[in-house]
């Protein structure tokens, strides 16, 4: 299968090089009080491939989903590229791949359409697509192994084929800092082995990458980093 | 039928509509909210008593009933409160109802009676009436299309969408309040009672037959229009009552697209069941099964 590095775009106008690209201190993230993971302390440097592992129930989606403020953050400090988060504004720069295994709504939606999606954090309002924005898509369908199914629907796909065009969606924004959240259940080896190189490719030109995973599979190659979250009930 | 001019300006209002609502539909249907036009045309009748109970104008007290109950659906949406359902129903009956016992507060002699608003009163639209349905039509077709994008996205999937820094409430709103315009727009058309049929069906026969989220957009504006002129058409001549036919025209228009559907189905797995057989090999470039 053919794998290629994207081109990515010049850096944009970044007065002053990031020391990290996601930085949590003391967090405690959960769904209204009750808190799932407390005093996490993270930091993510550019070009760093993390692994957040543990057992069912350890809170690792919950890290990822609290980081992004799709669940209730308590307490700490989330800081993207230094930038706190009720101050960051530039989402495009951040990229995420739910824990889904379906994508499907009640109107038929073509691959493209849904990698597509991807893209909108980079464009203003009423900003049209441009020639540059259908090259990313193409690169981001490229990137995840999904090059010429770009005009099947999303719903005549299989599991895995969904999950890849999951990350399609991500990659078509050029993340610099890409959250994966188990990318690679239900996804069979060649898949995971396409994955683990669209990550290597993404870290080598500085992008920071977070994944969580139950087993790393093909990707132990290209993790700099694991973080180990303790089973729910031995955390104090 | 042309010669006259109240069914020259009924064709116009049926083709307003016809092309607005369904380009709502598609996006209520992506996020399985069918329903909620249905709903929001409940709490308009309020609006439409007070309207006329106070002799202002229905249209506009209909409008400001409508948004205020979209606004109010997607607050509690946003906060996926346990008790969203029950309280969505409380509104929708208490607006049928207020509107029900209101009415009746009405000065003797109104022109359009409740009858008009509940099953629609299109022979009855003026030529005062087409402005303001075009200017609102306008207004919704700018979200829908202008907007489409970042409305797909959200329809979509919201979480992804809230991840990616976009004002997802800001549009769930913007839809809301352009989905009760819409309730309000459709009402003289086809009644209160019929206004869901014409948003979701076009777009539940575009789910039928097209290929993707933009083909399905079209299609199903397209087939909300043809169904709209031709049911006010077959109103005029069967004498029947618009809003109903225009709904049933729809109806068909699924049934149609739904029969030929299974039969091209049928027909292509008899094909590749006949390969199979054979020990042939489909040819090169037949579509692929369809797994799911």
């Amino acid at each position: 299968m053919l794998l290629s590095v994207r081109p990515r775009r010049a850096p944009a106008a970044v007065p002053v090089a990031c020391d990290s690209a996601l930085t949590v201190r003391g967090g405690s993230f959960g769904h209204g009080r009750d808190a799932v993971l407390t005093g996490v302390d993270l930091t993510v440097h550019p070009g760093e491939v993390v692994a957040v592992r543990g057992p069912n129930g350890a809170g690792k989606s919950t890290l990822v989903r609290g980081v992004l403020g799709l669940c209730d953050v308590q307490a700490g400090d989330v800081r993207f590229f230094d930038v706190p988060r009720a101050r960051f504004r530039d989402w495009h720069r951040v990229g995420y791949v739910p824990q889904r295994h379906t994508v499907a709504g009640g109107v038929p939606v073509t691959v493209r359409e849904l990698v597509s999606s991807g893209r909108l954090s980079r464009l203003r309002t009423w900003q049209r697509f441009g020639e540059a924005d259908r090259c990313a898509v193409d690169c981001a369908l490229e990137g995840a192994g999904l090059a010429g199914f770009d005009r099947r629907l999303v719903a005549e796909l299989s599991g895995g084929q969904q999950r890849r065009a999951l990350l399609a969606r991500a990659l078509a924004g050029d993340p610099e800092l890409l959250l994966l959240d188990e990318p690679t259940a239900g996804v069979d080896a060649a898949s995971q082995r396409v994955l683990a190189s669209t990550l290597a490719g993404l870290a080598e030109t500085g992008a920071a990458v977070v994944v969580v995973v139950h087993e790393l599979g093909p990707l132990a190659e290209v993790v700099t980093r694991t973080v180990t979250l303790p089973a729910v009930g031995t955390r104090c | 039928m042309l010669s006259y001019e109240f069914m020259r300006l009924a064709l116009a209002a049926a083709v307003l509509v016809g092309l607005t609502a369904p380009t709502v539909g598609v996006y209520l249907v992506q996020r399985r909210l069918s329903l909620i036009g249905d709903g929001l045309g409940h709490v308009a009748l309020l609006g439409v008593a007070v309207g006329l109970a106070t002799r202002s104008a229905p249209v506009l007290t209909a409008l400001l009933a409508t948004v205020a109950g979209a606004v109010v659906v997607e607050v509690l949406r946003a906060r996926r409160s346990t008790g969203t359902d029950v309280a969505l129903a409380i509104m929708f009956y208490g607006g049928l109802a207020g509107g029900v016992v209101v009415v009746t507060r009405a000065p003797a002699g109104t022109p359009i009676t409740l009858d008009g608003y509940l099953f629609g009163a299109l022979t009855t639209t003026t030529r005062a009436d087409l402005v303001v349905f075009a200017a609102m039509a306008a207004v919704v077709l700018g979200v829908t299309i202008g907007l489409g994008r970042s409305l797909f996205t959200v329809a979509l999937d919201e979480e992804h969408a809230r991840a990616s820094g976009l004002p997802v409430l800001r549009l769930n709103l913007l839809l809301a309040v352009v989905t009760a315009v819409t309730v309000t727009l459709s009402m003289r058309v086809l009644g209160l009672l019929l206004i869901s049929g014409l948003m979701v069906l076009p777009a539940g026969c575009a789910q039928l037959v097209a290929r993707s989220f933009r083909s399905s957009l079209v299609i199903a504006a397209l087939i909300g229009v043809t169904v709209s002129v031709s049911g006010t058409a077959v109103s005029f001549y069967a004498d029947t009552p618009s809003g109903g036919t225009i709904v049933l025209m729809a109806v068909a228009a699924y049934a149609v697209l739904g029969v030929a559907r299974t039969a091209r189905r049928t027909a292509r797995r008899d094909r590749s069941a006949v390969g199979v057989v054979t020990g042939g090999h489909p040819a090169e470039g037949a579509p692929l099964p369809v797994r799911g």
